[in-house]
């Protein structure tokens, strides 16, 4: 099997001896930071399966799905319809931008001073350490904020993009203008697949989609019980896995874990000690392999009950209508999902502050962290907001900046203790 | 309660032990370089504060660890963070909602305390040195004197010179071209207390402050550095009393809160 997995990547003409490096810094800090869990939900034994085989299974499941004629869109961002995509016998899948692995290699071409998820990801294509994107037919771009913008013109020159128009404000005017980009994504990614969008296709593909969201809501809602039967670490991974593993599997082993969690809600079956400090972190993705927010929390014998960020309420929250008898009000439909997201990319973006105290009351947390990367100009601006929304409240709230080195894990941990001893 | 309880405050430079009594009475103390191994530092330090109070090692009740090293201290009963054992003292000290500024070897802190004695609001500067204990060893290196020297010189000086780089490195290079240029060593150490109050009183008003601000850390004996915040934020700023040891006195009392 290792041998397969080999002249597989060095066919995709991969940088043999970089990924061997990647996949044993991996290999090595998976353990340490998963299995040494205790008490772990038995059905978490598919999703480490899932990461044992983190460029294997998958990317040859992607490379039978292209021999069968299918295409491959590569995306970084929640704002990227992925019904349409699917709908047109198309795969997405979120491309990696969590390992600091890569970014010395992006800072040859991009700034030092940008965010590290971006870097991350321009290295790993520079770098040709990333499986899925040699794979990928086309990789989906978009406008959301200055440093994905400019740098979708670099990876231009490596990859084929196709960048998608994300508006700054939301009113009726800029609800056309995404509608719009919405209808000329079909008209792109039908070109692409050769295939047409149906009324069918999307309908299923939209029942496809929103069952996996509803599975993670389920998933996400159960870590509020008290005792926490499900750690803060394996739900953002499981959330992380969500943007790549195929959309049925997944969604069936999640479902599977949803009843296992269940069960020990049911009979009292915690990971933490009964009164573990609850906390709730917001603010910027944390893209795969990146687990180092969450480590250091649950490393000091606290434990994360819920992510507002794209990889947590973000990505399930809200589902597409599927209430429509056309093709256009179906499209209809997606855009206004989409269009909902509350990113700070976006000016106001005050429901993201409605959002998190929700979600602070709703999971019985004693704090909020807002973690932002560094240069995340966006969300940085913005935690100055969350934290006067927080200070109104009286919700504990501590702003924190970090990036995807591992020098700053000392300086998190004192403040994070620092932050739960003044609650 | 019997016995007594110590703070143990391991910094990157320093490593502070402190004594008190089951009422929060300061007994005795130590304050040694922390030098390569910590523990050969806390067993030091802890055996000199011992002598100090004439205590031996059998009347310890509970140990509280803090500072940069406290997961190293294997001794102590718990480890609490310098934000909260430095607002304990601070506030054991003053009584009352105060601000505190703690400038150690190599970071400083802001941290604000309300009437009740808890930590309100903190804001920590740990990935740079400008402005720490370790920004004026250098610079009073640079100068050909001692810290004492650099704060009279300081105090002494009737117009200071600019210093453009905040960087330890940098601004090295900067004080002995000023020297080269013949430029008075008073007005480079005024300069160069400016900064520090420049760099550090920005922390400051981002955190927010009140009438009481209190200066701790080994560089608050600076008496320069001390009156160049005051004239920064255009407020008073004093130094702390025994503000060296002020977060191994927090520790300490922070100890006898401790279950048994």
């Amino acid at each position: 099997m290792a041998n397969d997995n080999r002249s597989m990547w060095a066919e995709l003409g991969l940088n043999m001896e970089k990924h061997d490096a990647l996949l044993g810094i991996l290999g090595q800090a998976y353990p340490e930071i998963y299995h040494k869990q205790n008490n772990r939900p038995k059905s978490m034994t598919y999703f480490d399966f899932v990461i044992s085989e983190i460029h294997g299974l998958r990317v040859k499941e992607l490379l039978d799905h292209k021999e069968k004629g299918g295409k491959v869109f590569g995306t970084f961002c929640l704002y990227v319809p992925d019904e349409i995509i699917n709908a047109l016998n198309g795969v997405s899948i979120g491309l990696c931008a969590g390992t600091e692995f890569s970014v010395p290699d992006a800072e040859t071409v991009l700034p030092r001073n940008l965010c590290s998820l971006i870097k991350s990801f321009y290295g790993f294509k520079f770098g040709k350490i990333c499986p899925y994107f040699e794979v990928a037919d086309i990789v989906i771009g978009e406008t959301t904020c200055d440093g994905k913008t400019k740098t979708y013109e670099e990876l231009a020159e490596l990859h084929p993009v196709y960048v998608l128009e994300i508006p700054h404000r939301k009113n009726e005017d800029t609800f056309k203008l995404w509608r719009t980009e919405i209808d000329k994504f079909v008209a792109k990614a039908e070109q692409i697949t050769g295939e047409k969008l149906t009324l069918e296709k999307l309908r299923e593909a939209i029942k496809l989609n929103n069952n996996k969201r509803i599975a993670l809501q389920k998933l996400n809602s159960l870590r509020w019980n008290n005792p926490i039967p499900i750690s803060g670490k394996d739900a953002l991974l499981i959330n992380q896995i969500a943007f790549y593993d195929d959309p049925i599997r997944f969604t069936e082993s999640v479902n599977k874990l949803v009843d296992e969690v269940q069960d020990r809600v049911t009979q009292k079956q915690g990971v933490f000690p009964d009164n573990t400090v609850r906390l709730i972190t917001s603010g910027t993705p944390y893209a795969i392999p990146n687990w180092k927010l969450h480590h250091v929390i649950e490393s000091n014998g606290y434990a994360v009950v819920a992510e507002e960020s794209c990889v947590g309420s973000r990505y399930f929250s809200e589902l597409v209508d599927e209430n429509a008898e056309t093709l256009e009000s179906l499209l209809d439909n997606i855009a206004r999902r989409y269009f909902n997201i509350h990113c700070a990319c976006f000016t106001p973006n005050d429901e993201r502050l409605d959002d998190i105290v929700d979600l602070y009351k709703k999971s019985g947390a004693k704090g909020v962290i807002n973690n932002t990367l560094s240069f995340c100009t966006p969300y940085l601006v913005e935690a100055n907001r969350v934290k006067k929304r927080m200070d109104a409240e009286s919700i504990p709230i501590l702003n924190i900046e970090s990036d995807y080195g591992m020098g700053d894990v000392e300086q998190l941990t004192t403040r994070i203790q620092a932050f739960v001893e003044s609650m | 309660m019997a016995g007594y309880f110590v703070g143990v405050d391991v910094g990157s430079i320093t490593t502070k032990v402190v004594i008190v009594s089951d009422e929060g009475n300061f007994l005795g103390s130590a304050t040694i370089p922390t030098g390569f191994s910590v523990a050969k530092a806390t067993d030091q330090a802890l055996d000199q504060a011992l002598k100090s109070a004439s205590l031996n090692s059998d009347s310890i009740n509970r140990i509280v660890a803090t500072g940069y090293g406290r997961n190293l201290v294997t001794f102590a009963n718990e480890k609490i963070t310098e934000i909260t054992c430095h607002a304990k003292g601070a506030y054991k000290r003053i009584g009352k909602a105060l601000t505190l500024i703690d400038i150690g070897g190599q970071d400083s802190k802001v941290i604000t305390i309300n009437n009740s004695g808890k930590v309100d609001k903190f804001l920590m500067n740990d990935k740079c040195s400008a402005g720490t204990g370790r920004f004026l060893d250098v610079m009073a290196r640079a100068l050909d004197t001692d810290l004492e020297n650099f704060s009279s010189m300081a105090l002494n000086a009737s117009s200071s010179a600019k210093i453009n780089s905040m960087c330890t490195v940098f601004a090295e290079t900067e004080v002995i071209s000023l020297i080269a240029r013949g430029t008075s060593r008073e007005e480079i150490a005024y300069g160069l207390c400016l900064s520090i109050a420049e760099r550090v009183g920005s922390m400051v008003k981002k955190v927010g402050f009140n009438d009481l601000i209190f200066v701790s850390g080994g560089v608050a004996y600076n008496q320069a550095v001390v009156s160049a915040l005051s004239s920064h934020l255009q407020k008073k700023v004093t130094m702390l009393e025994e503000p060296q040891i002020n977060g191994a006195f927090g520790a300490a009392l922070l100890a006898i809160q401790l279950p048994s």
